[in-house]
């Protein structure tokens, strides 16, 4: 589904030259569970910017479902975020304002969906995560767990291809997390790709596919034995 | 996105920030409310001159004795001829072709007497012509007979002001007063209208032109007003006015004729620039109602930069951003003008309700002009802070780091 090919990008923070990504290969098939790992600044986040169109490479090539990246433009790249690509933060970036149902359907919203089909997309989607009571709630009186799960909503209530959730239950306790994970890998269950980064090896660990990383480029790539996959340990 | 989202986009924004809303709201309100009161003030004024002078109607030439010069400046009011315009001048006037009617006027202050009250009453000489051409209309009785200008008669028309003076509430019609050494009998009094280009016809006495001759013991008039034919050429009818006063006079052009333009062209000029220069004044509050408008919208840019990279995240483009900040502002300050426009016209409508003689009207083209200014300088200076938001980039902006793109 994701194919990236000698991706370049660097930095220039103080005079000095950051290669965030170097000469990156990677390929992902659809429906993959992936997690990526490595220290500060070893270039994950902005790999996955690049995947999220939130950033633009400065040489290489990224195809997603057959269709090259690098040459869309901004109004383009848009386009493709809000019908492609699901975003979950570490912060949850929830909107204070706006209430749960104003903030999952602010996707909808921001393409133009008429009220009634956004009423009936967004209703399904918080009776599948258990969050009806908290529909009229803002975020103010929602706890972590819940903030994250409505964040999760939003992401997916485009019935995005591809989800990427930059240290999701990095502001989470342990509880609150399992439930965020086990609700990932839910959805990822039901064929979305799903790409974790995260510094907890535990929870890299669950991910069918782990990626490792250092100074913009993967040195490790294994696949988890239990997962059936042969061709682990490429 | 769909308009209707957008408003409540915005709406939520604004009432959120409810204080910051309601001081753009009202530095917006008052810009806008000023313009339309000071251009409703000014062109108030306009038409009140206007009207003032427009009563004698656009085909109305006024004749004095004596040259002057009418160009630069006022023109006289007041002056003494070399040679008098005489009742024989204004006869042969009244034959030319292209005028309609003539009226002679003779104006003086006589000492007036009704049994043992006696005032000092402006008194005019004139004819029945007089009453046609001015639109005077009768509150009681008849106007002046239309007799020959040579013939004195002892009737006379009283102003609504002079018979309350000398009658009080005792019948006035048929009764006699004493102007000077004569006696006339009151034959009708005029309907109140106000003052007119300095005279209060309310406060006058009028006799036929004649009798005040004898009276003031003059053969000239003091002014001659003539009406132009509807349809004729009120610059060849003056030709010929002015001709026909030097063919009388021996060859001397010794008297004066001014047109109503020329006495409404310079009031006209100086009120019309002065409603022009208060309005441009208050426009100028409308402008610092914009640069709060730019002010405020920068602070908002900076205050959600993690909600702009965030919408950019959910698949806002560059374009959509700048929409949202520059609508914010242009929903502010269309709130505001239209506060502004409803206080300004509740504002001159009790000025107008105190004072009901002053007319009161907002020309079109301040209220346009000051919607215009107030819409266009808040999406001129919501441009800059808008654009600087379009240009975040996402990533920067999720973490609450602005840098300047």
């Amino acid at each position: 589904m994701i194919v990236l090919e000698q991706l370049c990008k660097t930095y220039h923070l103080g005079g000095e030259s950051v290669h965030a990504l170097d000469h990156l290969d990677l390929q992902i098939a659809a429906g993959d569970y992936l997690s990526v790992m490595g220290p500060s600044g070893s270039g994950k986040s902005t790999l996955l910017n690049m995947l999220g169109l939130l950033d633009t490479p400065d040489s290489g090539h990224y195809r997603l479902e057959q269709q090259e990246m690098s040459a869309l433009g901004e109004e383009q790249r848009a386009q493709i975020r809000n019908h492609k690509i699901g975003f979950v933060f570490q912060a949850y970036h929830l909107i204070d304002r706006l209430n749960a149902r104003e903030n999952i359907e602010l996707p909808l919203i921001l393409t133009g969906v008429p009220p009634r089909e956004r009423r009936t997309r967004v209703d399904e989607l918080l009776e599948r995560l258990g969050l009806s009571r908290h529909a009229a709630h803002h975020p103010h009186q929602l706890s972590g767990g819940q903030r994250q799960r409505v964040a999760i909503a939003r992401a997916v209530i485009r019935r995005p291809a591809l989800l990427l959730a930059d240290e999701p239950t990095g502001n989470l306790d342990s509880h609150s997390g399992a439930e965020v994970i086990g609700l990932l890998e839910e959805l990822n269950g039901e064929g979305i790709t799903l790409l974790v980064v995260t510094h907890d090896p535990a929870m890299g660990k669950r991910a069918r596919r782990q990626l490792w990383m250092q100074d913009g480029q993967l040195i490790s790539d294994t696949r988890n034995r239990d997962s059936g996959d042969p061709d682990a340990n490429r | 996105m769909r308009t209707a989202d957008l408003i409540q986009f915005n709406l939520h924004l604004l009432l959120r920030q409810w204080f910051r809303t309601l001081m753009i709201l009202l530095a917006t309100a008052v810009g806008v409310a000023a313009v339309l009161l000071l251009t409703g003030l000014g062109e108030g004024a306009r038409r009140f001159v206007l009207d003032e002078f427009s009563l004698l109607g656009q085909d109305t030439l006024i004749l004095l004795p004596g040259r002057k010069e009418t160009t630069g400046g006022l023109p006289p009011l007041t002056g003494e001829g070399t040679r008098d315009i005489t009742l024989d001048d204004v006869d042969a006037l009244s034959r030319l072709p292209g005028i309609e009617m003539v009226a002679p006027l003779i104006v003086g202050n006589a000492q007036v007497y009704v049994g043992g009250r006696n005032r000092e009453i402006v008194t005019l000489g004139t004819s029945a012509r007089f009453f046609e051409l001015r639109q005077l209309s009768m509150q009681q009785g008849q106007a002046l007979p239309d007799i020959p200008l040579q013939q004195a008669g002892a009737v006379c028309v009283i102003g609504p002001e002079v018979r309350r003076e000398l009658f009080g509430t005792q019948r006035a019609l048929g009764e006699w007063i004493r102007v000077g050494d004569r006696r006339f009998r009151v034959i009708g009094i005029v309907e109140d209208r106000g003052e007119s280009l300095g005279m209060d016809v309310s406060n006058q006495v009028i006799l036929p032109v004649a009798s005040a001759q004898q009276i003031f013991n003059t053969q000239g008039m003091f002014r001659v007003l003539l009406k132009v034919r509807a349809g004729a050429s009120i610059e060849r009818s003056r030709e010929r006015v002015i001709e026909l006063m030097q063919q009388r006079h021996g060859g001397e052009r010794d008297v004066t004729l001014i047109t109503q333009d020329a006495l409404l062209g310079a009031f006209t000029d100086i009120l019309g620039l002065l409603t022009l220069s208060v309005a441009a004044i208050a426009a100028i509050s409308l402008v610092v109602a914009g640069i709060l408008i730019m002010n405020i919208t920068l602070i908002s840019v900076s205050q959600r930069t993690a909600e702009i990279g965030l919408l950019k995240a959910l698949g806002a483009s560059a374009a959509l951003v700048r929409l949202l900040f520059i609508s914010e502002a242009l929903m502010l300050s269309a709130f505001g003008a239209l506060i502004g426009i409803i206080s300004g016209y509740a504002l001159l409508w009790l000025g107008h309700s105190i004072w009901p003689q002053f007319p009161v009207t907002v020309p079109l083209w301040a209220l346009s002009g000051s919607l215009i200014i107030a819409l266009g300088v808040a999406t001129l200076f919501a441009w800059l802070p808008a654009s600087r938001a379009a240009r975040l980039a996402p990533v920067q902006a999720l973490k609450g780091e602005v840098h300047d793109a």
